[in-house]
């Protein structure tokens, strides 16, 4: 009776694989990104609906009606909600923790199943299920975990990082007794369900707590300016989590989604962690700039400016750069940032923002910060296109950032940001910082720009400091 | 009896190998799709693949279709409830999001010309 709904949902989630295929490659030009969006919408409710379609088809038909409605309406309730709520600042924060959604979503799925379903009854076999629904609850709660880390760190929750002796043997110890545990399960399951045995039940609330743990442990150590890195790896994970469910529940919508999602989450990591000019085994493995605070060599200082001073460097100027890192995030100032280019362009100067791809702490940080002030797009030059200008800009304004900025990633080049790609942005004829203090950023390599004759540092609150630039640039 | 076990294992021996088979072309495929992506889009690509991940959901939908009976089927399926949950803010959420994203970048973009 129900034979011909099995070919036809088959086809149904490849049309849906389809959309997202064309969807994510949309996502990525600039051109057709709502498209790709779009696209991407249209095949998960395709996929969706070819879901109920077949259930209802099936022996048996829809007999959850009330679990479904509740979960579907409570689900899409609350991520209307939060999706609309979300100011653009708060960004970074909320794509984890949807991305630590999704892993828990196939954590949860594999462990219903590992709960509801007698192995054997598996088409891919007793073995392959219990090893993929494993599999699928590890990597799926340690994304959820390490996604809500990440997210308490972004928000500023979790300061610093926390650091540990012996971590990576925690981390090493905490991964092989999830394999062991995996292994466990496959040995219990006899012909009947796992949780006949009583020790399946031990055994599997022991796996959700070591890879619990495991995300928890695994990101908690990572610093800030390595979190664009950690984020699009966790985003990549959510894909895997997915697509071994897939394999748990024996669906090819869910193998091909996630494999896709898995893949081009690596790619960012892969882009990301050559921004950072960091191997991502150092980034998962080494803790960075513990060494910092050795206060070797002689104690420089460098002069602090006022915002009169510093606005005397525009006069006149015929292009200004500008140069936003985490610190304009953290003071909130792009508003302030957008007002004082606004001004400047009144009196006929020309001006561009500079973006080094792992600003702030997420993929694309800087941009939705100054697309949320307004900026205008055409003015966002990335690292490789605006490195030519700064030797014929006049006024660069850095405000916040420091390891992006620092040319020891080119004089030093075994030091810790030795390689890095880095803004020239000595090369400008004046150079204001706009930074808290001079104290290292994340890499804890001093930065020999501070103390340059040609550089104004305005020490003090990002926001503060650029209204006093401002006000005084009318004033000219 | 062991005729029967072997071909039992050779069907799901068939059954695995095609879905390996899926999920290796998926992969490379994936690598290929996403090559230079200018800094604008590192966020919404992001989060617009997030919320691709939330496929999970058809999982999610098979788990939570049980009738509330008592036993292991019950507690599997209140599982399956949480997991739809979580999935659908998920989807819902994710591709919401981006959409915003996306749509204030191109704002931005259009005002000026």
């Amino acid at each position: 009776m129900s034979d011909w709904i099995e070919p036809i949902a088959e086809l149904g989630y490849l049309v849906a694989a389809a959309f997202f295929i064309v969807g994510l490659k949309q996502l990525g030009s600039p051109r057709t990104a709502v498209r790709g969006n779009q696209l991407g919408a249209i095949g998960m409710f395709l996929a969706v609906v070819i879901t109920l379609v077949k259930m209802n088809a099936e022996e048996g038909g829809i007999v959850g009606v009330v679990l479904i409605a509740a979960g579907v309406l409570i689900g899409a309730g609350i991520g209307v909600v939060m999706a609309k709520k979300v100011k653009m600042t708060g960004m970074p924060e909320l794509v984890a923790l949807f991305n630590g959604f999704g892993g828990g979503a196939s954590a949860l799925v594999a462990l219903s199943e590992l709960v509801g379903r007698t192995p054997s009854e598996s088409s891919l076999g007793a073995e392959v299920f219990i090893i993929a629904a494993g599999l699928s609850s590890v990597i799926g709660w340690v994304t959820l975990t390490g996604s809500v880390v990440a997210m308490f760190k972004l928000n500023g929750t979790i300061k610093g990082n926390v650091v540990f002796g012996g971590i990576n043997l925690v981390k090493g110890g905490l991964l092989i007794a999830a394999i062991v545990l995996i292994a466990l399960l496959v040995n219990t399951s006899g012909q009947g369900a796992l949780l006949d045995s009583g020790q399946g039940l031990t055994l599997l609330i022991a796996l959700g707590l070591v890879s619990a743990l495991l995300g928890v442990i695994f990101v908690v150590p990572i610093g800030g300016a390595d979190m664009p890195v950690v984020i699009s790896f966790l985003n990549s994970l959510s894909g895997v989590a997915a697509s071994t469910t897939g394999f748990v529940v024996n669906n090819n919508a869910l193998i091909i989604s996630g494999a896709l999602v898995g893949a081009a989450g690596l790619i960012l990591t892969g882009i990301m962690c050559k921004a950072m000019n960091r191997p991502f085994i150092d980034v998962m493995l080494k803790v960075y700039g513990a060494a910092r605070g050795s206060d070797s060599g002689e104690k420089r200082t460098a002069r602090g400016y006022e915002a009169e001073e510093a606005c005397l460097a525009f006069d006149g100027a015929r292009s200004v750069i500008f140069v936003p890192g985490y610190g304009m995030a953290v003071s909130q100032s792009q508003h302030v940032v957008r007002e004082l280019a606004e001004e400047l362009e009144r009196r006929g100067t020309e001006v561009r923002y500079a973006i080094h791809p792992v600003a702030g702490r997420m993929p694309g940080h800087m941009n939705v910060l100054l697309a949320e002030a307004n900026v205008p797009y055409e003015q966002l030059i990335e690292l490789d296109d605006i490195n030519p200008y700064f030797s014929e800009c006049a006024v660069v304004v850095v405000i916040g950032a420091n390891d992006t900025i620092n040319p020891a990633a080119k004089t030093d080049p075994t030091g810790p940001l030795g390689g890095m790609p880095v803004l020239d942005v000595e090369k400008a004829r004046t150079v204001i910082i706009v930074k808290r203090s001079l104290s290292p950023g994340y890499a804890g390599v001093d930065n020999d720009l501070f103390y340059e004759p040609s550089t104004m540092m305005l020490f003090g609150d990002g926001k503060a400091k650029l209204t006093e630039l401002l006000a005084a640039t009318k004033d000219l | 009896m062991t005729l029967t076990f072997l071909a039992v294992m050779s069907s799901s021996m068939t059954a695995l190998i095609a879905a390996l088979t899926v999920l290796a072309l998926a992969a490379f495929l994936g690598f290929e799709l996403i090559s230079k992506v200018p800094p604008t889009l590192h966020t919404p690509l992001m989060s617009g693949a997030n919320a691709i991940s939330g496929i999970t959901i058809v999982g999610a939908l098979f788990a939570a279709n049980a009738e509330l009976s008592g036993g292991r089927t019950t507690t599997a399926a209140v599982l399956g409830c949480l997991a739809l949950i979580l999935a659908t803010i998920n989807v819902v959420g994710g591709f919401m999001v981006t959409g915003r994203m996306l749509e204030m970048f191109r704002g931005k973009k259009e005002d000026r010309s």
